[in-house]
């Protein structure tokens, strides 16, 4: 058939396209380039870093690399061996994201301004790139033992009601332990350093939302009244979502942490929305997170600095430390311009104290630029849309809210962070995901990306082949 | 180190790190897999390409008349459409290859067309050839019927090549 010499004789049609259908590829090998251009771009900066510094190549390059190439290695042979459909973008972007994040801590540890900081305000100076890096690898490990372990994420629907519970309490504990820097979200161990709960709350609070919202989403899409537009829920289910605000409430009072409350409830409404499908919630969640943090921001003193030093950054210089942080950031962003001042030769060390962490953001606005900037939000935003993908694919409800919750507060705190560090919305203390030092955010991102990664081998997996219907037996033609 | 080299690695990141970006949208989009369509043909206007339906219809090809010859066999295999394409509706420039298989259509995902046609049924008609390689359409039980031509189909119907067969707003017919 295809040997018909007809065909250059046929009248040409505009946009003729032909349709056949393709096997799902597994797509691993597009993972394992990827990876590797993953490694590689980490590595150039890293060299960058070191000829800007002091003119030659840094001499931890090779184990730096070797470090993260070997880490990357890890991750893709579990994925092919045990999930082998998984999206082929998540690893290399994650992967990226913490070679990128390594080598600005890196960059921010030569900086002898805030080694003097450090020695200046009583600490022992010590470097942060190396914990990063022992983090990463924790983080890996523990990415790797999810992808093996967690044979179907459906089991995960098991433990609704214990999540809720771990959840609480993760949140809950910081209280009683000492504030650092003004907030109340870690939990001090002796001798082992600190961990800030709230990041695997974060994921035990998903698979909690998901869990519920599967089981009542009907009650709470179905039972309303129509009002000026709007379908008002019935009191009784708007439970739910006032215990859950309260909670979030409760949180920025005892712990001072807008960053927390708003993840929390921003990731709530969103699983909300999405469960029932009602645009009213997303009304109701405005409208209550904007009156509670606004009801917050009147008594709190913390908050009330964050606000105004978000309103007034330069008002409060030599004041406030919070505006002056929030300035110096603004000003590196500005003096980075489109281009930047390249790796290794901005002055954002002057932002100070959490110059590495929170501010990390701010690095890169002034030596990679608006350019480099937008490059690094676009990699969030696509593992954001590859989590969202996912969710689109997943074919049970309950990967779905998952993979939507996941996503959802993936995207909520690079957007409260960067948001908090370019002065669009009051700065919380949070870590952007993968970049900023801090091991438990590293750690618990990897956990999440792994159970993307499971929930997208089981959504992308090819379905078991249809029984023949009867139907198409008695059309089949044995062709002489 | 020299400022040239500097600024030249400077750019050279971001050109890198905006390479990367690039690939990965380009995975993104070669994820949609499914169906694999092809483009094929020059693009041209689209009153030339009424006029050539137009006499597509009207004159079929006398020039493959003269070759090839006497048995009946080879006579039925030359004259047999080898694709369908829609004509009009939304998958106008659609075309599949007929290759002996079933053909189904209708807005349920599993069809081999997949129409996004308010007025067909989710499983609405099926084309496929029978012993002697004739092609036949069979309407499903639809809720707007199948028309050959002008006519409502009621029973399977062989299809005359060129002869448009509409369903609901989309029109195909096969073609050699």
């Amino acid at each position: 058939m295809s040997a018909m010499p007809s065909m250059p004789s046929m009248p040409g049609f505009a946009n003729t396209t032909t349709i056949s259908t393709v096997g799902p590829p597994s797509r691993r090998n597009t993972e394992l380039a990827l990876l590797a251009f993953a490694v590689i771009i980490p590595c150039f900066a890293y060299a960058n870093v070191g000829l800007a510094l002091s003119g030659e190549m840094p001499s931890g390059m090779l184990g730096y690399g070797l470090g993260l190439g070997l880490l990357a290695g890890v991750g893709h042979l579990v994925i092919r061996k045990f999930a082998k459909y998984a999206d082929p973008l998540l690893l290399p972007m994650a992967t990226l994201l913490n070679g990128l994040g390594l080598v600005l801590i890196w960059r921010l540890d030569q900086s002898p301004r805030l080694a003097n900081l450090a020695k200046n305000q009583g600490f022992k100076y010590i470097a942060s790139a190396p914990n990063q890096l022992m983090y990463s690898a924790l983080g890996i490990g523990l990415f790797v033992a999810v992808v093996i372990f967690l044979k179907d994420h459906r089991i995960l629907q098991r433990y609704t009601y214990i999540s809720m519970a771990v959840a609480l309490a993760l949140l809950i504990a910081p209280v009683f332990f000492p504030a650092k820097f003004g907030a109340r979200i870690w939990i001090t161990l002796p001798g082992l350093g600190s961990i800030q709960p709230g990041e695997f709350a974060k994921i035990i609070l998903a698979i909690f939302f998901a869990g519920y919202l599967m089981v009542k989403r009907d009650a709470l899409a179905l039972a309303s009244r129509r009002f000026m537009g709007l379908y008002l829920p019935r009191g009784r289910d708007l439970g739910p979502i006032l215990a859950v605000w309260a909670f979030s409430i409760l949180i920025l009072v005892f712990e001072t942490d807008l960053g927390t409350s708003l993840l929390f409830f921003g990731m709530f409404v969103v699983m909300l929305y999405v469960a029932t499908e009602r645009t009213s919630w997303i009304v109701f969640g405005l409208l209550m997170s904007a009156g509670g943090a606004v009801g917050v921001a009147t008594f709190e003193p913390h908050v009330q600095a964050r606000v105004n030093a978000w309103l007034d950054p330069f008002g409060g210089w030599g004041k406030s430390a919070a505006s002056e942080q929030i300035s110096q950031a603004l000003m590196a962003f500005g003096s980075g311009g489109v281009f930047g001042s390249g790796w290794g030769q901005g002055y954002s060390d002057l932002i100070g104290f959490a110059a590495n962490s929170d501010f990390i953001l701010g690095t890169v606005g002034e030596e990679l630029g608006l350019a480099g900037t937008m490059g690094i939000l676009m990699i969030y935003a696509i593992i954001v849309e590859r989590g969202v993908r996912t969710a689109l694919a997943a074919r049970d409800p309950f990967g779905k809210l998952l993979a939507c919750g996941l996503s959802a507060a993936f995207g909520i705190q690079v957007f409260v962070v960067a948001g908090g560090v370019m002065g669009l919305i009051p700065l919380t203390g949070m870590t952007l995901p993968f970049m900023a030092a801090g091991g438990s955010s590293v750690i618990a991102n990897w956990a999440l990306i792994a159970i993307l990664i499971k929930i997208s081998d089981t959504a992308r997996r090819p379905a078991p082949a249809p029984a023949p219907s009867p139907d198409a037996e008695m059309t089949q033609v044995v062709r002489p | 180190m020299s400022e040239l080299t500097l600024t030249v690695m400077r750019l050279g990141f971001l050109a890198v790190l905006w390479l990367f970006v690039i690939v990965a949208v380009q995975v993104i989009r070669s994820d949609l897999f499914g169906t694999r369509v092809t483009q094929r043909g020059s693009r041209r206007g689209g009153s030339e390409r009424q006029t050539q339906r137009a006499q597509q219809q009207t004159a079929p090809p006398p020039q493959r008349q003269q070759q090839g010859g006497g048995r009946r066999a080879d006579r039925s295999r030359r004259g047999a459409p080898t694709k369908l394409v829609v004509s009009e509706g939304s998958l106008t420039g659609t075309t599949v290859a007929l290759q002996g298989q079933t053909i189904s259509l209708g807005r349920a995902h599993d069809s081999t067309i997949v129409l996004d046609d308010d007025y067909a049924s989710s499983r609405h008609a099926r084309i496929y050839p029978d012993r002697d390689g004739q092609w036949i359409v069979e309407d499903l039980g639809s809720t707007n019927g199948t028309y050959l031509d002008r006519t409502r189909l009621t029973t399977p119907t062989p299809i005359p090549l060129g002869a448009p067969i509409r369903i609901g707003k989309t029109v195909i017919e096969l073609r050699k």
